[in-house]
């Protein structure tokens, strides 16, 4: 018996709907919050992921009217992410009932802003995402993702950074591979073997998700934790239960 | 019937709440002693560090209501790790029913601490807490320490090492994973909870 492989749909939220853009640009209305969060949870979702992708560059944080109306009707855990920047801040979304939050320009801007969420909350409930992208052979991490004007390279080399994170108390890590996102052409095994490497705590897949077989070959080629992806599922080109059912038949351990 | 969820100063008591009002159950949070003492079910909820609860429970007076409790109680996750002798993780003592101290998993190259996911019960013992479970039913678990295998075991789970998935002693049942996270599953446990006699 061991843990079972995760499948996490990842709900991009802007102005309090759910949206998808292709590699964080030309954002498009796919949903709501609710109506989409319940569905996935009801085909067999191990988790949800929600990011306020405005809040992180806009300086806001997320509304938790939402997370309270989600945690009322989930019975699978979440995370929330976006423009969190205090533990107050963190303290709210976890009163609403998130069960984890996520940090990733903050924690870049302040990397300590990791110890002390870590020292009141438990390292299990923070999680870092790191975005990623490989710019001539070196792994780069860029910051303000969700807003392309505003989007720059931050100056660290993913390796480092991703063991930074881990040794400064982080729980788990979503790496967001950017040449992959978006373009459905399969995860970034290369990358996610490298900071598999580099770290101990759980590593979870994102970006580059199109077919079922892309699920097959990140957790057959890499040890990560779990695969993220958003649009495959928003859009209905692979349905979550169908999706469980392949990687069970491939011998992948998965949660029913 | 009324259902308290202790206080602990912990952060996710509302996604406890909220899977017991699911269940239509009539749920309060608090602290206060005389409440938690005339409660028909106890839920003692944990996400934070093992001092910060013990703490949160000194603080409020609460050590000794909860150890004379005779009604159900619910430890879930650190707050069952709560009803040992104390833990890897602080210097605190524990509210110590129960023999035994909370050990840290050593991280491995293939084990990723803290162990976070979905993972297999075992070994289910024939109790009213377990009702209706099969062996192997997925639940969610998210914590860095464990308690090891004993006579208060209900249930196991292997994560590099078998420890204890559930724990009873006595009028006080435990869980290490999350039963409010854990779907259908949880569900089933919480509602076993609620009709314990």
């Amino acid at each position: 018996m061991m843990l079972s492989k995760r499948i996490i749909p990842c709900l991009d939220v802007k102005d309090g709907k759910v949206v998808k853009g292709v590699q964080f640009k030309n954002h498009e209305i796919v949903g709501d919050i609710l109506n989409l969060a319940e569905r996935y949870s009801n085909e067999g979702a191990d988790e949800l992921v929600f990011y306020d992708i405005t809040a992180s560059a806009d300086g806001t944080t997320i509304n938790t009217n939402w997370v309270n109306a989600v945690a009322e009707k989930l019975a699978i855990p979440f995370c929330v992410a976006g423009g969190i920047r205090s533990v107050e801040d963190a303290a709210k979304r976890f009163e609403s009932g998130a069960d984890k939050i996520s940090i990733n320009s903050p924690a870049l801007e302040r990397p300590d802003f990791i110890n002390e969420l870590v020292e009141a909350f438990g390292s299990q409930s923070i999680v870092v995402g790191i975005d990623s992208k490989e710019c001539d052979g070196n792994y780069s991490i860029y910051q303000y993702t969700g807003r392309p004007d505003q989007m720059q390279k931050a100056n660290r080399n993913t390796l480092d950074w991703a063991h930074e994170v881990a040794e400064r108390g982080a729980g788990e890590i979503v790496l967001n591979c950017m040449n992959q996102d978006g373009v459905r052409k399969g995860y970034d095994l290369r990358q996610l073997n490298a900071v598999r490497d580099a770290t101990t705590i759980p590593l979870i897949a994102s970006g580059g998700a199109g077919q079922m077989c892309h699920f097959q070959d990140v957790f057959t080629d890499t040890n990560v934790d779990g695969a993220l992806a958003a649009s495959v599922f928003h859009k209905e080109i692979i349905s979550i239960s169908e999706l469980k059912l392949f990687l069970r038949q491939k011998g992948i351990r998965i949660r029913p | 019937m009324k259902t308290v969820i202790v206080n602990s100063g912990c952060a996710n008591i509302a996604s406890v709440k909220f899977a017991f009002e699911r269940l239509g159950a009539n749920v309060n949070v608090s602290s206060d002693l005389q409440e938690i003492s005339k409660a028909d079910r106890i839920i003692l909820p944990g996400v934070g560090t093992f001092d910060f609860a013990m703490s949160g429970l000194i603080k409020n007076q609460l050590i000794n209501a909860i150890k004379s409790l005779s009604q159900p109680v619910l430890g879930i996750c650190l707050g069952m790790q709560l009803y040992f002798e104390g833990s890897a993780e602080g210097v605190a003592q524990g509210l110590g029913l129960a023999k035994g101290m909370a050990d840290k998993f050593l991280s491995e190259p293939n084990l990723p601490v803290p162990h976070m996911g979905w993972n297999q019960l075992e070994n289910l013992s024939d109790d009213p807490l377990l009702k209706g479970l099969d062996e192997g039913s997925y639940v969610y678990f998210v914590h860095s320490y464990f308690i090891p295998l004993g006579e208060t075991t209900l249930a196991e789970t292997t994560y590099g090492t078998t420890f204890s998935a559930s724990v009873r002693k006595e009028n006080f049942w435990g869980c290490q994973f999350h039963p409010e996270r854990s779907s259908d599953v949880g569900a089933t446990i919480l509602n076993n909870f609620l009709k314990l006699s």
